[in-house]
């Protein structure tokens, strides 16, 4: 009898096990297979919001940009503006008045007019602190909007900015997300929930986001410029690197973005096909020319000789990302100085200069990341760059932080602490970066990034002019004028230009990567 | 035992106050503030200064706690600046997702742990006790992280035969067979360790139990082996083997940090991970808080169950 039990209890685990087995087996996913007109991203985090105004990562900028419209958005393949939501615009004499004449019979996804007023409410939602639904932010972009003083509707279908005085990058900085245009109705409806409940006029409506697991968008038929051919999107938040390529491999997502540079030979064959763009952002090392040995030029510019850039990009970075010349990436295309070459890399010209100054030997600290945004492989990066400075005679003493905690010791400036700091940008308009972080008025104690305090006063004078000139051209010129002074200044070690990259699977069609880093998926097929 | 239950309560209010001052000095001492990790490359002071005093984090340390304090007293734990959603929501949401993952591993090892246990130290010395002792020795050596990624290698990239990562599957699913695929890797790798633990030490809780005399006397009387083992030795056993489980409790929910962040398992370790790192206040202090409540009523729950099973110990 007692036998006879444990016998049964045997025969019945066997006999449970096999059944469940069955059961389960029947309903398991045959190898992952993805649905034909679904396509499934793999992005590295979950998004913080899909409100455009409250967001500040490119992460959520890849679904906003398939949800939302602004009033004019770059031409495909470039940064240069063209319309979008707004038909035409005309730009006062002076630059400081910009008056949109808007797209008729456009509706946003919960069915409510797109009109003047509803570019009225966005941008006084965003800037002005008694607007009613000011309190759903907030707003950590908005400075880019900080130089409208008001916007006004002038008839259903035209408003008007006008600008405390002129300033040329409002454009392109109303095609960053920021300037993407939501519903006023579904502000209303949700408050402060609206980012969980959002509402755009995109080839893409909101469907349903599941926390850490997936935002669903789906097609929007009505779309203005012609419906999507994807029923839908899903955007997988898969924060870990290697996971997210594991899941490549196996088929659960059709498209990978941000691939780690090791990961990349995986995906050689026919079932993968490997995109690469390069975009606004630039890699490069903040020197302090306010103190110690980086105040001279050239031992600014020995720093520049004798890191050896080509094997960062090539060996540290696996070729994704191109040697930088200057302070400008080549993605802005139409104010990028083509006669600029990168410093060579030249250890024996670094020691001569270095002799020169009488630098040699001298001891530098040098801020290096963890991790952080666009920051590529900073620690990898750091030490490869430490070798190079004591290959010609400095002494480098590395001190590591954290993102966040980096960021609190360079952005308020280096004086004091250090020499030189690790540092990247990703930016929309060619004035951002050197507007921020190369005058003399931006300085960290008014309020920039200056964080190793250059100043050239003919550099000062050539970004002012450029922001205010209208002329595309005319600007074009002076930002020319200020790369190649800036190359020869050398307040930074130009290293590095990012170039985005993402895998996707054969079964998609028609996907490709703007310069802007924004994901666009109008176009896509997927079979 | 109503009264032991009460008296452990009352004195679990103390370590839970002392957990909301660590937890919200900690996270005040940390270097970098939420705004700064909003912002990124746009951190100016002027801009970080706004949005410290947006976020109310402009108050005085002591007045902050207070707040916070009497907000989650009356259930509000506020809301994350990360995520932009009640703190609240989405800790139970996440919570609920490692109590499936951590349960389901816990309940792996408590079976698989004290079977090996049991049939090790019935078998002293012999082939099933040499076996399980290796098996035991290798997992416990086995880094749960490696192995995750091992098994998603093998059995979700190469064989595919399970799925990488998640909770459910993306598109359909969402039904029980769909979470169990889903759970299968992640429960398996986070249970292994675990399981070694447990299988040691009831291994010499047996031992110990089996040469005492009223297992003599049992045999004596002619009773089938299996059930000493198993009946008599075994309960006898459990007394000493249950506060062992309960550490791994704690072991297996901590634990479950490395395989969320693996296997994309939308928990909270993988929550707070993410918290931290964006310097979310709220989020932290709120998940810690919750974490070490539940941690702290799992341990007197297991206290009263080992007072249940043994009367020697006192209530």
């Amino acid at each position: 009898m007692k036998q006879g039990m444990l016998n049964w209890t045997r025969r019945g685990v066997l006999a449970a096990g096999v059944a469940m087995t069955m059961a389960l087996g029947a309903t398991m996913p045959a190898g992952a297979q993805t649905p034909p007109g679904v396509l499934i991203v793999g992005q590295i985090a979950e998004p913080k919001a899909l409100d455009p105004a409250a967001v500040t990562a490119v992460n959520d900028f890849r679904i906003l940009m398939n949800v939302y419209d602004g009033l004019v958005r770059y031409k495909s393949g470039t940064l240069e503006v063209e319309p979008a939501l707004a038909e035409s615009w005309e730009i006062s004499e002076d630059g400081s008045v910009y008056t949109f004449k808007l797209r008729e019979g456009v509706t946003f996804h919960d069915g409510s007019d797109f009109n003047a007023e509803a570019v009225k409410f966005n941008f006084d939602r965003m800037l002005n602190e008694d607007h009613p639904f000011h309190d759903t932010g907030p707003f950590p972009l908005a400075f880019f909007f900080s130089a409208v003083e008001s916007t006004e509707v002038v008839d259903d279908y035209t408003v008007k900015f006008t600008l405390n005085g002129p300033y040329a990058p409002f454009l392109s900085n109303l095609a960053y997300p920021t300037g993407l245009i939501v519903s006023p109705a579904a502000v209303e409806q949700h408050g402060a929930d609206f980012g969980r409940n959002p509402s755009g006029t995109g080839p893409f409506k909101f469907a349903e986001w599941r926390s850490n697991e997936a935002v669903v968008v789906e097609k929007n038929a009505d779309y203005w410029d012609g419906a999507p051919s994807l029923e839908a999107v899903v955007f997988r938040p898969i924060t870990d690197a290697n996971t997210r390529t594991a899941e490549m491999l196996a088929g659960g997502i059709d498209v990978m973005v941000e691939v780690p540079p090791v990961a990349l030979s995986e995906f050689q064959g026919d079932t993968f096909e490997v995109l690469e763009q390069a975009g606004p952002h630039v890699w490069f090392l903040i020197l302090n020319a306010k103190e110690g040995p980086f105040a001279d030029k050239k031992v600014r510019q020995a720093a520049n000789y004798a890191i050896n850039k080509s094997a960062l990009v090539d060996n540290v970075l696996e070729g994704t990302a191109d040697v930088a010349a200057g302070p400008t990436p080549p993605a802005f295309a139409w104010a990028y100085n083509e006669s600029l070459e990168p410093y060579p890399y030249d250890p024996d010209k670094a020691k001569a200069l270095l002799a020169e100054a009488g630098a040699e030997g001298a001891e530098l600290t040098f801020y290096v990341t963890e991790g952080g945004s666009g920051m590529l492989d900073p620690i990898a990066m750091g030490t490869a760059i430490q070798a190079d400075l004591e290959a010609v005679g400095f002494d480098v003493k590395i001190e590591t932080y954290e993102w966040n905690t980096f960021l609190g010791q360079v952005n308020p400036g280096l004086e004091g602490k250090a020499d030189m700091a690790e540092m990247a940008w990703m930016t929309n308009d060619p004035d951002t970066l050197p507007y921020l972080a190369l005058r003399t008025d931006a300085w960290p104690d008014k309020g920039g990034f200056n964080s190793g305090y250059y100043s050239n006063p003919e550099v000062d004078t050539l970004l002012e002019e450029a922001r205010v000139a209208t002329d595309q051209d005319k600007r074009a010129e002076l930002y020319k004028q200020m790369q190649t002074i800036v190359q020869d200044d050398a307040p930074w070690v130009f290293v590095a230009n990012w170039k985005q990259n993402a895998v996707m699977s054969d079964r998609v069609e028609g996907f490709t990567l703007e310069p802007s880093f924004f994901l666009l998926l109008d176009d896509v097929v997927k079979n | 035992m109503t009264g032991y239950i009460l008296k452990r309560l009352i004195s679990a209010i103390p370590v839970l106050f002392g957990i909301t001052v660590i937890v919200f000095l900690i996270m005040a001492m940390i270097p970098g503030d939420p705004a700064t990790a909003i912002l990124g490359s746009y951190a100016t002071p002027e801009n970080v200064e706004k949005l410290n005093r947006d976020l109310g984090l402009d108050q005085p340390l002591v007045a902050r706690y207070f707040i916070w304090l009497g907000n989650m007293l009356q259930g509000d734990f506020g809301r994350s600046f990360a995520l932009n959603r009640p703190v609240l929501d989405e800790v139970l949401d996440r919570f609920s997702a490692t109590l499936i993952l951590a349960g389901t591993s816990f309940v792996l090892c408590a079976v698989f742990g004290i079977a090996a246990g049991v049939v090790s130290a019935a078998r002293q010395y012999g082939f099933a006790d040499k076996a399980i002792t290796f098996a035991v020795l290798l997992g416990i050596s086995i880094p749960s992280f490696f192995l995750g990624m091992m098994m998603i290698l093998i059995f979700a990239v190469n064989l595919k035969w399970l799925p990488v990562s998640g909770m459910y599957a993306i598109y359909g699913g969402g039904d029980l067979p769909d979470l169990f695929w889903h759970l299968l890797m992640p429960a398996l790798a986070l249970a292994v360790v675990a399981t070694g633990v447990v299988a040691r030490l009831s291994r010499s809780a047996m031992l110990e139990v089996l040469r005492q005399d009223f297992i003599r006397t049992a045999r004596a009387k002619g009773v089938n082996e299996r059930r000493v083992v198993w009946r008599h030795a075994l309960k006898a056993a459990m007394v000493s083997i249950i506060p062992v489980l309960g550490i791994q409790a704690g072991f297996v929910l901590s634990g479950a940090v490395y395989i969320e962040m693996v296997f994309q398992w939308p928990g909270v370790g993988r929550m707070l991970v993410d918290a931290i790192l964006k310097r979310d206040i709220l989020l932290v202090q709120g998940g810690v808080v919750f974490v070490a409540a539940c941690y702290v009523l799992f341990n007197i729950a297991v206290d009263v169950a080992q007072s249940l099973l043994d009367p020697r110990i006192k209530t």
